[in-house]
């Protein structure tokens, strides 16, 4: 941030305590600590940021990605807590002193998510852009249940949308990361 | 030893993805993943009111909020001669409205702050006082005598008619109507859709005044096209323009169309001198992006009594909005309508056609499918099945005596296309004894004596896919071709760039593919880029399944010039004369001595540190292929469905899909397409349409309300497979990504009406939904979804 022009850029302030000094008085702000993908990162925000665009803008995590901004496609879905939701209907507030898990979360640095890996040896996804959301609901499932069936895996992604794929693909995907979680188990 | 093609992830590997590294990790490059140093942001302010004169706007209030730095109107486009743009089909757009607005959700203004959030706020903050006009929302109103003017911006324009279009033989089809012993005759809807890709449109436009250089992050499916495009409308040297298509979140056609918003986003960056960001909502992408379908039909098959069909006479209406922004070749009018019937033998066929404007907006996009090939191959198998209920003659046993034969090919089409190559019939059997066609049968009989109500649908048809020829085909001019550029490294590495443009298909997978095909090079050695102007070579870019059937035959032929270069350096490393060398994938060898041979690899090398003398060093080259015909897949789809006579729903028991798309580069991907196909197909079958009610509000202007299958709902797919070789592209490969979405439809439609054959019902508009069933099984009456929805 340091490098760009100074403007006003009241939603939110990384790692600052207090609201910037262009900000206006009628705009509160709050601060807001919680942990991403392992680490506690805290912002300056309006209250009115959604999630999705804390996330997306103010820690850098572009992997997960606005769809419909109605909580129907599902492409923002992140863990909250472990829980998938959409983070794209929920206030940054909310989440404050929650734990999120993004996408970016799911690799470590030399060893994929099986979901991750399913997803790619089951030609699960095409244009990519419904994948994290729909690997994040497919991790929660997995999370609770490593032997699901194929109509627990097909309820359990119903609140996430691909407009390539057909689905099916994506369903092996996640029985797929389900076997190999088992035999890691 | 000539190395084994599949390991080396040539043609027939099911290579998994390249692009997928990068996609599972969330490392995607999107337009919205795009951060310039002090961008601002634009959103849009779009039309309440379907049709309505704008008295004035007010934006003194977006101006008073504190980071909003311009609010722009038609007004303000206009002093630039802006507020216009022409539109794919010599039709005009307006880019902001000046005088009217022409349907809801047309832009009216738009903002720039700091922040889309402040943009959003300062959208909210404009005052428009409009003056309500008589909608008009279908066709009749539009052709009634009394109907209001929707374009009394055109000169000359003095009706809502947008073209009157013929095509065929009039008099031989009539001559053959009258011989006939049956006509059957079918009218439906094929209503608006959708191709709504899980990303919405959205631009980054960054003009630099002191380089005058414009760069745009667009979502385009067709870079090349826009970059003409834009230098033609904001007048900017077309080398003075960068379109750069990132990854694209799915296209479908939507993303082919110029979009006011790219044209708003680029001004504002000029008059700003900053980078500006525009991303579209969902509710702006379904209200004002291009739209698929919305076609009526009037059908008549003339039949003979032994099931022989001697012509076929169609009529449509078109719906296309308030401007004609139809993205299809210049010369026809409703796309490829007229390649309906194509796999079938039948003398004469006349087509007429009609467009009109609506107050709705604008697109005609080729959804999925070749210029409005879905409604032709839909409109082809329903007629086909009514036909064949009207005769009394099973609907297998009818395609089976009108298909063309194996033996037949090249054939013309009943509208004068050429048809290459296929085996139609076999596809078919496949799909019936897949489904078990009589065994099925007999299960309906059976159901039906205890209440149940099953149904068998088949579909079968052969599309065009990949335009051009350049002959025949053109946008705007431009002739459609495409191209490949290939560059090999001194170390045997390569990268390749072609003018197509990848958003979900695979191209960097199966790219590398086809040039490990023909040179030998490991795919895992090649790198593909595409959709940044500067550095791809120009192309029409992808949509109407052209990729593989042009830029892909341009990576072929690109591939053998670098091996006929290759061939000229592997002799004189080897020592012997160009007709004394052999070749096998990835390696040239002696005549007669095999073991004395160098690698694509060894003269990779050579190309860039001992050349023969005379011979220009490096090893690059490009191609540019004009297709010296289209591609005719052929595909076979039977579903069977239980309806509810209860509540009208109905589920998909199977679907066969039997596809002959020629050679399959990747046959992973392949089948990834046509499932995907295949879900597109059922959505528009049972739930996916766009629809207005009588004010022209757009019942459908967000994921609420517009519906899209999900894992839930949509069935499993069984698929099959034919390799009929496409006699003229280099590798025999044909299109494959729209096949299923464009025959699938009819497959699951007629297996309903068959379901409740006896009833009288003949048809039900699509979408299937629920109480259209029940109603048509509780009246027998055919349903239509002409009527605007009632929305209170």
């Amino acid at each position: 941030m340091s490098n760009e022009p100074k403007r006003r850029w009241p939603d939110m302030t990384l790692f600052e305590e207090v609201a910037p000094s262009g900000a206006p008085s009628d705009i509160p702000t709050t601060r807001v600590e919680l942990r991403v993908n392992g680490e506690t990162r805290a912002a300056q925000i309006e209250p009115r940021l959604l999630l999705a665009h804390l996330i997306r803008n103010g820690f850098k995590l572009t992997g997960t990605h606005t769809g419909c901004d109605t909580t129907n496609c599902g492409a923002c879905t992140v863990l909250y807590d472990g829980q998938p939701v959409k983070s794209c209907t929920m206030f940054a507030v909310q989440a404050n002193g929650h734990d999120v898990t993004t996408v970016e979360g799911l690799a470590s640095s030399e060893q994929l998510h099986p979901i991750q890996e399913g997803f790619k040896d089951e030609h699960g996804l095409q244009c990519g852009f419904c994948t994290p959301g729909m690997m994040l609901s497919a991790v929660a499932l997995l999370n609770e249940n490593l032997n699901p069936t194929e109509d627990e895996v097909r309820w359990a992604l119903s609140g996430n949308l691909c407009r390539c794929t057909g689905y099916q693909n994506i369903v092996k995907a996640v029985l797929w990361a389900a076997e190999k979680m088992r035999g890691d188990a | 030893m000539a190395l084994d093609e599949i390991k080396i992830g040539g043609l027939g590997a099911s290579r998994r993805r390249v692009e997928d590294n990068r996609f599972i990790r969330g490392k995607g490059n999107y337009v919205d993943d795009v951060v310039l140093p002090g961008m601002l942001h634009m959103e849009i302010l779009r039309s309440p009111l379907a049709h309505a004169k704008i008295k004035s706007i007010d934006t003194s209030a977006a101006y008073a909020i504190p980071g909003v730095r311009m609010v722009m109107t038609g007004e303000m486009m206009a002093a630039r001669n802006l507020a216009w743009m022409p539109t794919l089909s010599y039709d005009t757009q307006a880019v902001l409205a000046t005088d009217k607005v022409r349907f809801q959700g047309q832009e009216v203004a738009c903002v720039i702050a700091d922040d889309p959030y402040i943009a959003k706020d300062g959208c909210e903050a404009i005052v428009v006082d409009y003056e309500p006009l008589p909608p008009i929302v279908n066709p009749t109103q539009a052709m009634a005598a009394d109907a209001p003017l929707i374009r009394d911006d055109k000169i000359g324009q003095d009706n809502n008619v947008i073209f009157d279009w013929a095509v065929g033989d009039r008099e031989g089809t009539d001559r053959a109507f009258a011989e006939a012993d049956l006509v059957s005759e079918i009218s439906m809807h094929y209503p608006r859709s959708h191709p709504s890709p899980i990303e919405s449109c959205g631009s980054i436009a960054d003009y630099d005044r002191s380089t005058s250089k414009l760069t745009v992050y667009m979502t385009t499916q067709a870079p090349h096209i826009i970059r003409a495009a834009v230098s033609l409308v904001a007048e900017i040297p077309e080398h003075m323009i960068r379109i750069i298509s990132p990854d694209l979140g799915g296209g479908f056609g939507n993303k082919v169309p110029v979009y006011p918003g790219y044209v708003m986003s680029i001004l504002a960056s000029i008059l700003l001198e900053a980078p500006v960001k525009w991303i579209e909502d969902k509710s702006g992408n379904l209200i004002s992006t291009g739209f698929g379908r919305d076609v009526y039909l009037k059908g008549q098959l003339a039949v003979r009594n032994d099931g022989k069909i001697l012509a076929v006479r169609m009529h449509t209406d078109s719906d296309h909005g308030a401007f004609f922004a139809d993205a299809q070749p210049s010369k026809f009018k409703i796309g490829l309508m007229h390649s309906a019937f194509a796999c079938y033998d039948i003398p004469s066929a006349h087509l007429t056609a009609r467009g009109v404007y609506t107050n709705k907006s604008p697109g005609g996009v080729a959804y999925r499918c070749s210029f409005r090939v879905t409604e032709a191959m839909f409109f082809q198998e329903r007629m086909v099945q009514a036909a064949a209920d009207d005769l009394g003659m099973d609907q297998a046993e009818f395609r089976r005596v009108n298909l063309v034969k194996d033996d037949d090919f090249p054939k013309r089409t009943p509208f004068g296309f050429l048809t290459d190559s296929g085996q139609y019939e076999k596809c078919l059997q496949i799909g019936l004894d897949a489904i078990g066609y009589d065994d099925f049968k007999k299960q309906k009989e059976e159901a039906k004596a205890r209440g149940r109500l099953l149904g068998i649908g088949i579909s079968t048809m052969t599309e065009p896919l990949g335009a051009g020829n350049s002959r025949e085909y053109d946008i705007l001019g431009i002739k459609m071709f495409d191209s490949a550029e290939l560059r090999v490294h001194m170390t045997g590495k390569a990268i390749l760039r072609t003018g197509a443009k990848t958003q979900g298909q695979g191209h960097e997978t199966t790219w590398a593919q086809i040039v490990a095909h023909e040179l030998g090079i490991p795919a895992e050695d090649i790198v593909v880029e595409e959709g940044d102007t500067d550095t791809a070579p120009f192309g029409m870019g992808t949509y109407a399944s052209r990729s593989t059937p042009v830029a892909g035959a341009a990576v072929s032929m690109v591939s053998r010039k670098i091996r006929a270069k290759a061939r000229k350096i592997a002799a004189h490393l080897l020592e012997v004369s160009d007709e004394d060398i052999e070749w096998e994938l990835g390696r040239f060898y002696v005549r007669g001595a095999h073991d004395r041979g160098v690698t694509i690899q060894d003269c990779a090398m050579a190309a860039y540190s001992n050349v023969p003398d005379g011979m220009e060093p490096g090893l690059e080259n490009n191609a540019y292929y004009d297709p010296p015909n289209l591609t005719w897949p052929f595909a076979c789809y039977i579903a069977t469905v239980e309806v509810d006579p209860e509540t009208g729903v109905w589920d998909v028991l199977r679907l066969v899909a039997v596809d002959d798309c020629g050679v399959r580069i990747n046959p992973m991907i392949v089948e990834g397409q046509i499932m995907g196909g295949l879900t597109e197909a059922y959505a528009m079958a049972n739930m996916q349409f766009i629809t207005f009610d009588e004010d022209g509000n757009c019942v459908g202007s967000n994921y609420m309300d517009y519906l899209l299958p999900t894992a839930w709902e949509t069935p499993g797919f069984e698929l099959h497979e034919v390799v009929t070789p496409c006699p003229h592209h280099p590798i025999g490969a044909k299109g494959i990504g729209e096949c299923a979405t464009v025959g699938g439809p009819a497959a699951f439609v007629n297996a309903v009406i068959d379901a409740l054959k006896g009833t009288g019902v003949r048809n039900i508009d699509m979408p299937l939904l629920p109480d259209r069933v029940y109603e048509a099984l509780q009246t027998g009456n055919d349903i239509s979804g002409h009527p605007p929805v009632k929305t209170d």
